[in-house]
């Protein structure tokens, strides 16, 4: 039993991260319809950025908010840059695109800093709670950094004009600039916003799985798994789906190593939670291919 | 008095395909002006060309300033309110949020409110439905959300593409009634895109005929009227 709520209380650590990445794929999706494969390999690039503050002598907090600032302005830069260009090009040659940008932050991080697995400090202080003993404070903080920054875009998108306009931007660009929005900066905003989102997601999962360009790849899969779970279109959906992937993994290998040790038979454990996962995942759109929370917009004509 | 709204020698382009050959015209101060045309003439690019929200060429002035090679965003920052055809509305937001976010260009605070007050005396069903997701309105009730965005934009200028079409004539009768409120009340020009020729002539003082992109005819409403043609033609009778 008490492995079972630490396995849960773990999978809502891993959980909070996959939702940062999944909100950050549902940001830029929803404004563009495409779906950023880079968005991995940029946030680990802002971990990058960030360890070399703290390098630098910097404490972790204010090297942690320059990094959400030169990755806000680097995903603004990358789509007016990039992008803007592109508004018009096929589908196929923006993920051209996306897959370029994923190998250049990839060789860029991998050129700078070597490819050698660094270590990452953890601003919160290394201790498990007393009489707890299910859950790290590195875990604790995990959730709630995550937390307070999806509170904080929730309320950014919710009651701000800015926000607002943004919302509009993504969902008639057409109506949007009759009403004097000017969309084209709303999507690089979108993309700072995404970019920024990344950054702290990278940051606070570089502790536990350690410093090195490979870091985000299975992270960026589970986030993508969390965000079509939720619904792609429906940012509450994809944060949910985010946490909900997260769990459901730990509770795959949980299962997995009980069954082993109760009837001796090896069914699945660690090894094997990323592919029972996206099993997983797979039957869900099956079921429902709008993902759980999917946007089906109500629309009289 | 010089007119609003001046157009001349202007082409309008999809991708490498003129759609508009060469149409000049203009909107006095004040009036309700009618374009007129069948189906594929060239109304909804036309309106679309003073936006900016197609590729154009020729000249555009409006209030005296030059809006042909302007942003749609700075064009509708002027002024100019495009009602579009469809209603364009934002379907995902609130009643309030699609009116809200008209108003967010304007630094008169105090002509804000009165605009927003006198879009719930218009249209009361507004307030009635001020929470609801805009999707999920009626389609006569979208596209008074339509015309109440238009006006929160505080406008000189209003482009109203087919505001009747496919509602009953009751709400059409409604919604023009409020249209020439809104002209008299809060004075502001309109260039009327219909397909209803009898509503639109009774409504507008001027009116042009658009044909394959070019316009054929102009005149005071009360003489096409009457005109053998535009009777046959657009009237039916
Ligand atoms: N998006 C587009 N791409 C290519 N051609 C277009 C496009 N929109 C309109 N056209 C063409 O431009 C011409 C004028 O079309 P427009 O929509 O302005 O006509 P309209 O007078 O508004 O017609 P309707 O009464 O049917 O709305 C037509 O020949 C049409 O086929
Ligand atoms: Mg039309």
């Amino acid at each position: 039993m008490e492995q079972l709520i630490q396995q849960i209380a773990s999978g809502l650590a891993s959980g909070a991260i996959y939702a940062l990445v999944a909100l950050a794929l549902v940001m830029i999706f929803t404004a563009t319809d495409h779906l950023n494969f880079a968005q991995g390999e940029m946030a680990m690039f802002s971990t990058y950025i960030c360890w070399q503050f703290i390098q630098w002598g910097f404490p972790f907090w204010p090297a942690l908010g320059f990094t959400i600032l030169f990755s806000f302005l680097l995903g603004v830069a990358i789509e007016r840059v990039i992008l803007r260009p592109l508004h018009n090009a096929s589908v196929l040659s923006i993920v051209v695109v996306f897959i370029g940008l994923l190998a250049i932050f990839h060789s860029l991080a991998g050129g700078i800093w070597s490819h050698t697995i660094k270590n990452f400090p953890s601003p919160f202080p290394n201790v498990t709670f007393a009489g707890s003993g299910y859950i790290g404070a590195h875990q604790i903080g995990m959730i709630l950094v995550s937390l307070l920054m999806l509170f904080a875009l929730f309320a950014f998108f919710r009651f701000t004009p800015l926000g607002l306009a943004m919302r509009a931007a993504a969902q008639n660009p057409v109506s949007a600039r009759l009403v004097g929005v000017k969309v084209d900066w709303m999507l690089a905003l979108g993309w700072g916003l995404a970019a920024a989102v990344g950054a702290v997601a990278g940051a606070m999962v570089a502790p536990v799985v350690y410093l090195e360009p490979n870091m985000m790849a299975s992270i960026l899969l589970y986030g993508f798994a969390g965000a079509l779970v939720g619904g792609i279109s429906n940012p509450a959906g994809a944060v949910f789906g985010g946490f909900l992937v997260g769990v459901l993994e730990n509770l795959v290998a949980y299962f997995g190593n009980l069954t082993e040790k109760t009837f001796g038979i090896y069914i699945v454990g660690n090894g094997e939670k990323l592919t029972v996962a996206l099993i997983i995942v797979i039957t869900i759109l099956t079921l429902k291919p709008a993902g759980l929370f999917g946007r089906t917009t109500v629309r009289r004509v | 008095m010089a007119p609003l709204l001046e157009i001349s020698s202007l082409r309008a382009y999809y991708g490498a395909t003129e759609a508009l050959h060469g149409l000049s015209f203009s909107i006095a101060q004040g009036g309700i002006t009618t374009l007129l045309g069948a189906n594929g003439a060239g109304k909804t690019t036309t309106l679309r060309a003073i936006s900016g929200l197609v590729r154009r060429e020729g000249s555009i002035v409006f209030d005296g300033r030059p809006i042909d090679k302007m942003a749609t965003e700075d064009i509708t920052r002027l002024g100019v309110a495009h009602v579009p055809e469809g209603r364009g509305t934002f379907v995902g937001l609130s009643v309030e949020e699609n009116l809200k976010i008209a108003s967010y260009g304007r630094r008169d605070k105090s002509g804000v409110r009165r605009d927003l007050d006198l879009v719930f005396t218009y249209f009361p069903r507004l307030k009635e439905r001020i929470a609801q997701q805009a999707g999920t309105l009626s389609g006569g009730e979208q596209q008074m959300l339509a015309i109440s965005r238009a006006l929160m934009l505080g406008p000189r200028l209003m482009l109203l593409d087919e505001p009747s079409f496919g509602l009953a004539p009751l709400i059409v009768q409604e919604i023009f009634q409020i249209m020439r409120r809104i002209n008299e009340e809060a004075g502001v020009s309109m260039l009327l895109v219909e397909q209803n020729a009898a509503l639109a002539l009774n409504l507008a003082e001027n009116a042009y005929v658009l044909e394959t992109g070019t316009v054929v005819m102009a005149g005071p409403s009360a003489e096409l009227k009457n005109d053998e043609g535009i009777r046959k033609s657009y009237l039916g009778y």
